[in-house]
């Protein structure tokens, strides 16, 4: 059989008609919003947000939720590389190809955050104003951390370390083809490099993706407010997403007639993932929930004021935040938990879209209530935007899919993977 | 609970590799198998005897929601109607402080749930008794019950098992359910029991 897949014509129309589509919602929102026009002092809690701030509120939205979510598949890669894995094997080009797309977004992102820092945007980063950082025992207590300097140094370097040791683990895997089937020392020589890439990787992705990134990206945005879930729950939150995605591309390329190997029981388990992950990203947003809600601290209490508002008036995220919850908790656990789910197609790739634009409304409603306040706003610009990074994913996944083989086919735990089932 | 008494050839094998294929012949020759008995449990022989998927899952399910919605109502009951707590100030329907104790509860319906029907379904439980085929069946032999009914030849069946390569062959008249009894009461030594 033919490993090689040659992209159709109608994906590559979509792609660049979905990079079109949000090239003009960006360019739109870059001529129209004025996004380097100094930000407007004052800080009511009612006042009307500019449409600068909006610009680089969904800017910031879409650029880390996109980039977390396909480093998520590198992670996936790695952690069952390390845990000596081998039923992904058939279809491990996929998540490869996702991940292949970090560097894209990776510098689009360290823009878009370069942009906030050094454009002063405290409408979006309180903490970037100096002054107020002065006055602000809190603040001043976290200067060490939240700098722009430490903030541009450590996105560089959590940017360019995605970059690299996954590029690393996608040359190991790209050689392999090269070369016949291994004999077994080889094979073992291989597996360990592996390890000891994909070991370097995850420790570094517990550095960022598992901890410093989410604090600097996202829960700065409320600079005095912190959660320890916060990072987790993030990472929850991409992961499932980024398992998602690998489902639909899985799907299509079915669909396309490729990858023999994989069948509806490696389907299966990237369902199971998707379930199980959607139950656990509702466990840490529980916990964030439940540990405020209970200590009923004013100064923990406003972030979730912002959104729900409270027993009085209910906040203008109100029903954003109770979808998020319909979206990414009751549905994937009611849908997905039968066994049959999880074995079909079709409603795989529906659960996959549902999940991904379920966690996109949660990014929206971690951004939006601390960065343009009480008057949040869904237009073509919100929706347009998104199309950008997912035409830019199109592209980038595509690109790596065609131009490489779509089986490992010198992998040694390939016959596991054939033979695999649950 | 009587099953019924029957009349069964019993056929035993000593490797895994063997009984496969010859469970596949026995079933393709027409046979009755009223089930296979192995020491541990033996990965994909639910699907060469033909056994449909078990609804094990669903009985989970089912304890399950019984588990959740123990917990709610009662915990509703509790603090709103029959006992109501000022407890920090929150309010007497407290829903956020009732998850974990409804998950908690969720789980623990389900598992006891699942385990009391696992055992009912394998009719497993204290002082209950039945009949085995063969003692070795629990150490180091899979052991193939084959039923008998009115069309079957003995013989016949016997030389098909042999056939197949069975090691031991004998015919056996058995309860099929289970009865009230003891284990512990009625104790036979293992050099007592047929087929050491």
């Amino acid at each position: 059989m033919n490993h090689q897949f040659e992209l159709p014509n109608n994906y590559k129309k979509w792609t660049w008609g979905l990079i079109g589509a949000g090239a003009i919602a960006v360019l739109y929102g870059f001529i129209m919003f004025h996004p380097f026009a100094p930000v407007a002092h004052g800080h009511g809690e009612h006042e009307t947000a500019s449409n600068a701030t909006r610009f680089w509120a969904v800017m910031l939205q879409n650029s880390v939720f996109w980039l977390l979510l396909v480093n998520a598949s590198m992670f996936f890669i790695c952690v069952t590389t390390m845990a000596m894995g081998g039923w992904q094997v058939a279809l491990r080009r996929v998540p490869e190809a996702i991940s292949s797309v970090v560097p894209i977004l990776g510098i689009v992102t360290f823009l878009v955050l370069m942009g906030i820092i050094w454009g002063g945007r405290t409408d979006i980063f309180h903490w970037l104003d100096a002054e107020a950082v002065k006055n602000d025992p809190i603040l001043n207590g976290k200067k060490g951390f939240l700098n722009p300097t430490f903030f541009t140094i450590w996105s560089a370097i959590s940017i360019f370390m995605w970059w690299f040791l996954g590029r690393k683990m996608r040359s190991l895997s790209l050689d392999s083809d090269k070369n016949g089937q291994m004999d077994q020392p080889t094979a073992k020589k291989w597996i360990f490099k592996n390890t000891v890439w994909a070991s370097l990787y995850c420790v570094f992705f517990g550095l960022s993706v598992a901890s410093t990134i989410p604090w600097l990206w996202l829960m700065s945005i409320d600079a005095h407010w912190y959660s320890t879930m916060y990072s987790w729950y993030t990472f929850a939150s991409t992961f499932v997403s980024g398992m998602s995605l690998v489902a639909i591309y899985v799907v299509y390329l079915k669909n396309k007639g490729k990858l023999e190997y994989v069948t509806e029981e490696h389907l299966h388990d990237v369902g199971k993932f998707m379930f199980a992950f959607s139950v656990f990203w509702t466990y840490l947003w529980f916990s964030q929930y439940m540990l405020i809600w209970y200590s009923n601290q004013p100064e923990e209490t406003k972030y979730f004021i912002e959104r729900i508002g409270t027993a009085g008036k209910s906040g203008p995220y109100h029903f954003l935040f109770f979808l998020n919850l319909i979206l990414n908790f009751l549905c994937p656990l009611l849908i997905l938990m039968k066994r049959g789910a999880k074995r079909n197609w079709t409603l795989l790739v529906i659960m996959g879209v549902l999940i991904i634009f379920g966690h996109w409304i949660d990014f929206y409603q971690m951004v939006m209530p601390g960065t343009v306040k009480a008057n949040p706003k869904m237009t073509l610009f919100e929706l347009g935007v998104p199309m950008l990074f997912i035409g830019l994913i199109m592209w980038g996944v595509g690109k790596y899919l065609s131009a490489n083989s779509l089986l490992m086919k010198n992998h040694p735990f390939l016959k596991e993977s054939m033979i695999h089932h649950t | 609970m009587a099953g019924g008494i029957k009349k069964f050839v019993v056929g035993s094998f000593d490797d895994e590799a063997v009984l496969f294929p010859a469970v596949k012949n026995v079933r393709k020759a027409g046979y009755k198998i009223h089930d296979v008995y192995t020491p541990f449990p033996v990965h994909g022989l639910d699907h060469a005897l033909g056994l449909r998927e078990t609804s094990l899952h669903t009985a989970g399910f089912i304890f399950a929601i019984t588990g959740t919605t123990t917990a709610l109502s009662f915990m509703s009951w509790v603090f709103t109607k029959d006992w109501p707590l000022n407890i920090g100030g929150k309010p007497h329907f407290a829903l956020p402080a009732w998850i974990p104790i409804t998950f908690e509860l969720t789980v623990l319906f389900s598992a006891v749930g699942m385990v009391l029907t696992f055992c009912y379904l394998c009719q497993l439980s204290p002082f209950v008794k039945k009949h085995h085929f063969h003692a070795r069946a629990t150490d180091d032999l899979f052991v193939m019950a084959v039923e008998c009914t009115d069309k079957t030849n003995e013989a016949e069946l016997k030389s098909f098992l042999q056939n197949s390569g069975a090691q031991e062959i004998n015919t056996q008249v058995a309860e099929t359910g289970w009865w009230i009894g003891r284990y512990d009461r009625e104790q036979k030594l293992y050099r007592e029991e047929k087929g050491y």
